[in-house]
């Protein structure tokens, strides 16, 4: 049984209880620090709160919110002090295996108080930033009056940014398509039109968006050709996104069709398809499930650029929250188009990281 | 002239010379093997054959009429030249029924409901009618492979290639494979095969070919080339593959 006890004695090598006695007090100096700061924002949230009642449960909210997380790190500051004690108990009687299990959890804990405090921290930092200068930042951002006033004629024009951005995107998933056969084109027939293509993709990455919805817009109407001049400026809006976003999403598809692999080029070429029917019946439909998720990315970015269209005039959300803004000096109403464009965003984010999640995982099967 | 005529066939890749004046005759009905080591040019004949691979002399002849060089219909030569791979390259987003039903609805013109029943029956030949609904990733090595074949033979070929189609087996769906080709032989399908399973070869071959870098260097009966091959090459090779265990 000797043998045994040895075996579990400190050795000179193990490093004791230093390090973690070292970094549990600077959890006991952070954690409470924290808790302090916190209390102090949370006192200044709730005293300097604005009137108005929809507002303040809000407030209350966050202010118990932060209060609770601060609480959590001095718990965990708490846990990490108890676990030490134990750890110094096993120390004493050399149970180095229960000693190692102590010292590793108590270790373990005051992480998790340190990550908290600072996690705790960014956010009071951000509330003392809103309620700087009297909460003048508060009452710009987000003035609840503006918000009520304004929301339901922001959430009006917002529904034409869908409008534009479906359109849009229904245009560019052909258009994006075409001109990615088009620089796959095959032979020394196709060099030329893969040429073009390839400048076409090129030019539409190269120049911003703002700056092809402002020729669109304002040059075709100038420019006087039949159709084209007539468009309205929803209409140009979407031709104009349609043709930036036709070359992001071109490269997209084109990454997808020279992803499949070469073997299913040459077996549908020896059972005799043509160049034409191979691409769509198999490389083209195994590409377009590939890059779904990219898609989806750019659709996204899509999404957002339709408010650059506020620059020919166009009623977006944007522009109907500027008319607010300028009227009454306050942005709250452009924190509103912001919220709209966080919660529509959100979803598809998060439905882009389930595919590629999902495509990993059917990956990692196969392999 | 025989029915499939491969003439002085050469074929580089950038400088390595892959083919160097390959003649090779296939008769009809004939089941003609190709042994040699890997890289001996097996595979890229039989590529150049359906014109995967563009040759740079020579010719290939099918049945009395030229099927290599400018302005061939390759097309039109794929239809009558079917292919297997090793790695059988099915569609894989295709069910196994639309897998072999796509080449003859969309060049045969045949109807849907034709297609499908000539899939089916053929499917039943191999055993694999119940998986028709099935998509390729559903079925094993072993089941692909037989999907594969069919959908070749969907095209009704004049002459099949088959290029080391059980390498990528697992040993034991090798037979179910074999027994397929075998089937083909039996009813006189032209077929010309890279293989490494000699045995196969010894028992299905009309003719073997040895091929070593680039060349035919001997070929015959079966019988002649696996029990008394006349180049010291052949025999090296066939005493590797005997202590490989596979003869």
């Amino acid at each position: 049984m000797t043998t045994v006890v040895t075996t579990r004695r400190a050795t000179s090598s193990d490093p004791g209880l230093g390090p973690t006695t070292r970094l549990l007090a600077v959890a006991w100096v952070v954690a409470p620090v924290t808790m302090a700061l916190t209390a102090w924002t949370a006192w200044r949230l709730v005293t300097s709160a604005p009137a108005s009642g929809a507002w303040r449960p809000v407030i209350w909210l966050v202010a118990a919110a932060t209060l609770a997380a601060a609480a959590g790190t001095v718990l965990a500051a708490v846990r990490a002090a108890r676990l030490r004690s134990d750890a110094a108990g096993h120390l004493r009687s050399a149970e180095m295996v229960d000693l190692r299990r102590s010292r590793s959890r108590a270790r373990n804990a005051a992480w998790v108080c340190l990550g908290g405090c600072l996690a705790v921290l960014c956010v009071v930092v951000f509330l003392d930033f809103v309620l700087a200068n009297d909460h003048a930042v508060q009452r710009i951002f987000l003035d609840p009056t503006m918000i009520g006033r304004s929301w339901v004629e922001v959430g009006k024009a917002f529904g034409h940014n869908i409008f534009i951005a479906v359109v849009a995107e229904v245009i560019v998933l052909v258009w994006g398509l075409v001109l990615a056969l088009a620089r796959l084109a095959p032979g020394v027939g196709g060099r030329a039109i893969s040429m073009l293509a390839t400048f076409y993709i090129d030019a539409f990455r190269a120049v911003p968006a703002i700056i092809v919805i402002y020729l669109v817009g304002f040059g075709l109407p100038l420019a006087g050709v039949p159709v084209l001049s007539s468009l309205s400026p929803t209409w140009a809006a979407i031709l104009a996104l349609a043709l930036t976003y036709g070359a992001y999403v071109a490269e997209v598809y084109r990454a997808g069709i020279t992803s499949v692999h070469w073997s299913q080029t040459a077996a549908a070429r020896s059972l005799g398809l043509s160049h034409g029917s191979t691409m769509r019946h198999v490389i083209v439909p195994q590409a377009v499930r590939r890059v779904i998720p990219p898609l989806l990315n750019d659709f996204i970015g899509l999404q957002k650029d339709t408010a650059l269209v506020t620059v020919i005039g166009t009623v977006d959300a944007f522009t109907q929250a500027k008319i607010f803004a300028s009227n009454y000096f306050n942005l709250s109403a452009v924190t509103v188009v912001a919220g709209l464009f966080i919660v529509v965003t959100i979803p598809q984010t998060r439905l882009v990281d389930r595919l590629l999640q999902r495509d990993e995982q059917r990956l990692g099967r196969k392999g | 002239m025989a029915f499939l005529d491969v003439k002085g066939v050469t074929k580089h890749y950038g400088e390595t010379p892959v083919l160097r004046g390959i003649d090779l005759s296939v008769e009809q009905h004939q089941v003609v093997c190709l042994i040699g080591a890997s890289g001996s040019g097996k595979s890229t004949l039989l590529r150049c054959v359906n014109g995967l691979e563009p040759i740079e002399a020579g010719e290939i002849w099918l049945d009395g009429d030229v099927v290599s060089g400018e302005g061939v219909d390759l097309d039109r030569l794929r239809r009558d030249v079917g292919i297997v791979f090793q790695s059988f390259n099915l569609f894989p987003h295709m069910s196994v029924l639309e897998n072999i039903t796509l080449a003859p609805r969309k060049i045969r013109g045949s109807s849907k409901e034709e297609a499908q029943e000539r899939a089916l029956e053929l499917l039943r030949r191999v055993g694999l009618a119940e998986k028709a609904d099935s998509y390729p990733d559903q079925l094993s090595g072993g089941q692909q492979q037989r999907v594969a074949i069919v959908r070749a033979m969907a095209m009704d070929p004049r002459v099949l290639l088959l290029d080391e189609i059980t390498s990528a087996l697992d040993p034991e769906l090798v037979a179910d494979v074999l027994d397929i080709v075998r089937g083909l032989a039996e009813e006189g399908l032209t077929m010309l095969l890279a293989t490494h399973e000699m045995s196969f070869a010894n028992e299905v071959a009309t003719t073997v070919c040895f091929l070593d870098s680039g060349v035919i260097l001997e070929q015959g009966p079966p019988s002649q080339i696996f029990r008394d091959p006349q180049q010291a090459r052949t025999r090296a090779f066939l005493d590797r593959v005997i202590r490989a265990g596979r003869l």
